[in-house]
């Protein structure tokens, strides 16, 4: 990481927390940083605020302390004589547009064929003029393998397929950052890996992602980095090999083992 | 271990004398009773109409396109068409500020929403046709302060302003709490998805949630046009000269109320029919995409139609 050091992270949070009211805090002190052309994994339970941080730093959430920056700006919230305040509609909105996010249970427009779902912001949002964007957007279609599903509805595709149209949607937007939340959960077993290869050569084309997941061959393969949460707080952050082979914490060692082990009944059967 | 050759497994030793294929139809009683008594009724109803000498139907026939009646047809559509749109713009509006995260605009619409929800629409067109009583003068200005512009009540209240604003106004309060229903329909990840691409609120409402949302709100509507087509008859009281106050000045004047009444009733049901097959047309439309089998549908229907 010290290859970094003098270069301004993609993403930070810092002391990020989250509550859904009360005292009971989903994020609880959230640090970490994401540099150009990372794929940092976040790994944890069920319940460890996972999902609640990419969500958080896609503004879906409020957050009530801490703070997250892009490319050093502050996100959700600027310095005003000495206070800081929050952004207006139109200004979190313009933030967002910067990144994109893939939702667990895909989110395309169903009203709108693939092609549409995928070249709307590009035209309304960014401004890209008509052909160049359906240009770009059959391209895209291309790269996932649904050159030929361009005018149909979402609902007529499978899950793969619309998760895929979904990262197709997501990239055509040419975020600085992409946000995965379990891209892959909700899929059939025999659909995740046209996911995931997906998701793999978008990594080799040096997109900085974060993948909230599941798939431990993925994050032990793709990523570079891995984070593991339990109960709302940053646990170990390490390069993957090491992450793997060296778990540090009795909670990451537990976590690897029953993975492993749930991994042996599934080949076994 | 793979057959290419995969045959489906079949059973050598069972019975294969009975096929449902070659079943014929059952004789259901039921039905043929309910077939009969409805029969009956039918001609029944038919021989009373045609028989009864008391429907005058000459008369029916020789006022049914009379200029009178007509021109209230005409006045009676107006103001279902004027009251649809109003009362559809305001009612968006109200229900937008229902689902408002901001307290004191939530609790005004919810109250706006509840009185002219609650109210009469005959108690309302009355209250609006007397509203000089309470306010003689309508002015603008500023508040507590001075005036700018002020006219006599009476001038601006017309029996025609006062039908618009109470069926407006009580169109508004229904569709508000439909399109509400409609709104809170859509999953709250269209709307996440939509944020997370940067689209402002208004592209996400009017884009993303409004269009998925027509597909509840539609149909609800279409028995609420049809309510309203109906519930012009109520500003005959006003003197307003709409297609049953056109059929009365008739009646009151040559005592055929009946034959008069039937020419009415024609002619609302001639527009109900109508509206609901424009009904059924827009939900088709706003079906677009939201299951498989309509989009199937859809296009068996292209292929036929390009055969």
């Amino acid at each position: 990481m010290s290859a970094h050091e003098d270069t301004t992270p993609v993403l930070r949070v810092v002391g990020l927390r989250k509550s859904y009211g009360g005292d009971q805090f989903a994020l609880d002190g959230v640090d970490f940083d994401v540099y150009a052309g990372e794929v940092v994994a976040v790994l944890g339970p069920s319940g460890s605020g996972k999902s609640t941080l990419v969500r958080c730093i896609d503004q879906l959430e409020s957050i009530q302390g801490g703070a997250m920056y892009l490319d050093g700006e502050m996100l959700g919230y600027e310095r005003h004589r000495g206070y800081i305040r929050p952004l207006t509609d139109a200004e979190i909105a313009k933030q967002r547009r910067r990144m994109a996010m893939v939702f667990q249970q895909f989110n395309l427009f169903p009203h709108w064929t693939v092609l549409r779902n995928i070249t709307e912001a590009p035209i309304k949002v960014h401004g890209v003029p008509v052909p160049e964007a359906r240009k770009r957007a059959m391209d895209l279609l291309a790269r996932v393998g649904l050159a030929d599903k361009a005018d149909s509805h979402p609902r007529q595709l499978s899950g793969g397929q619309q998760q895929r149209v979904a990262i197709a949607r997501a990239v055509a937007t040419q975020p600085r950052i992409l946000l995965f939340d379990e891209p892959t959960s909700s899929l059939d077993p025999e659909l995740v890996d046209e996911v995931l290869q997906v998701m793999k050569a978008l990594a080799e084309t040096g997109m900085t992602m974060i993948v909230v997941t599941h798939e431990m061959e993925f994050a032990r393969d793709v990523a570079d980095r891995c984070v593991f949460m339990a109960d709302g707080v940053v646990i170990e952050d390490r390069p993957s090999d090491e992450f793997f082979r060296d778990p540090r914490s009795t909670r990451l060692q537990a976590f690897l083992k029953r993975a492993t082990e749930a991994r042996v009944r599934e080949v076994g059967a | 271990m793979i057959d290419m050759t995969t045959q489906p497994i079949r059973n050598p030793n069972a019975d294969r004398s009975a096929d449902v294929a070659t079943a014929h139809r059952r004789v259901r009683p039921w039905r043929v009773i309910v077939g009969i008594l409805l029969a009956i009724i039918t001609v029944q109803i038919i021989v009373f109409l045609v028989t009864n000498e008391r429907f005058e139907w000459p008369v029916v026939g020789e006022y049914l396109f009379n200029p009178s009646v007509l021109m209230g047809l005409g006045m009676s559509t107006m103001l279902t068409i004027v009251g649809m749109v109003l009362g559809s713009i305001l009612g968006t509006m109200l229900a937008a500020g229902q689902l408002s995260d901001f307290m004191p605009l939530r609790w005004a619409c919810i109250t706006f929403v509840g009185v002219f929800r609650g109210v009469p629409p005959l108690v309302q067109l009355i209250f609006w046709y007397n509203l000089a009583y309470l306010l003689p003068r309508l002015s603008l200005g500023v508040p507590f302060g001075p005036e700018l512009l002020s006219w006599p009540t009476n001038d601006i209240i017309t029996p025609l302003t006062a039908a618009i604003i109470g069926l407006s106004l009580h169109e508004a309060a229904y569709m508000a709490e439909i399109i509400r229903a409609g709104i809170l329909s859509v999953d709250q990840g269209q709307r996440d998805a939509a944020a997370a691409m940067g689209f402002t609120r208004w592209h996400s409402f009017t884009r993303v949630v409004l269009p998925q949302a027509m597909r509840v709100i539609i149909p609800p509507t279409g028995s609420q046009v049809i309510a309203l087509m109906k519930g012009t008859s109520l500003v005959s009281v006003i003197a307003m000269g709409d297609l049953l106050h056109s059929v009365q000045v008739i009646y009151n004047r040559t005592y055929e109320v009946v034959p008069m009444l039937i020419v009415a009733v024609i002619w609302y049901l001639v527009v109900v029919t109508l509206l609901t097959i424009v009904q059924r047309r827009v939900e088709r439309y706003y079906s677009k995409g939201m299951s498989r089998s309509a989009v199937a549908r859809r296009t068996v229907e292209r292929v036929e139609e390009s055969a």
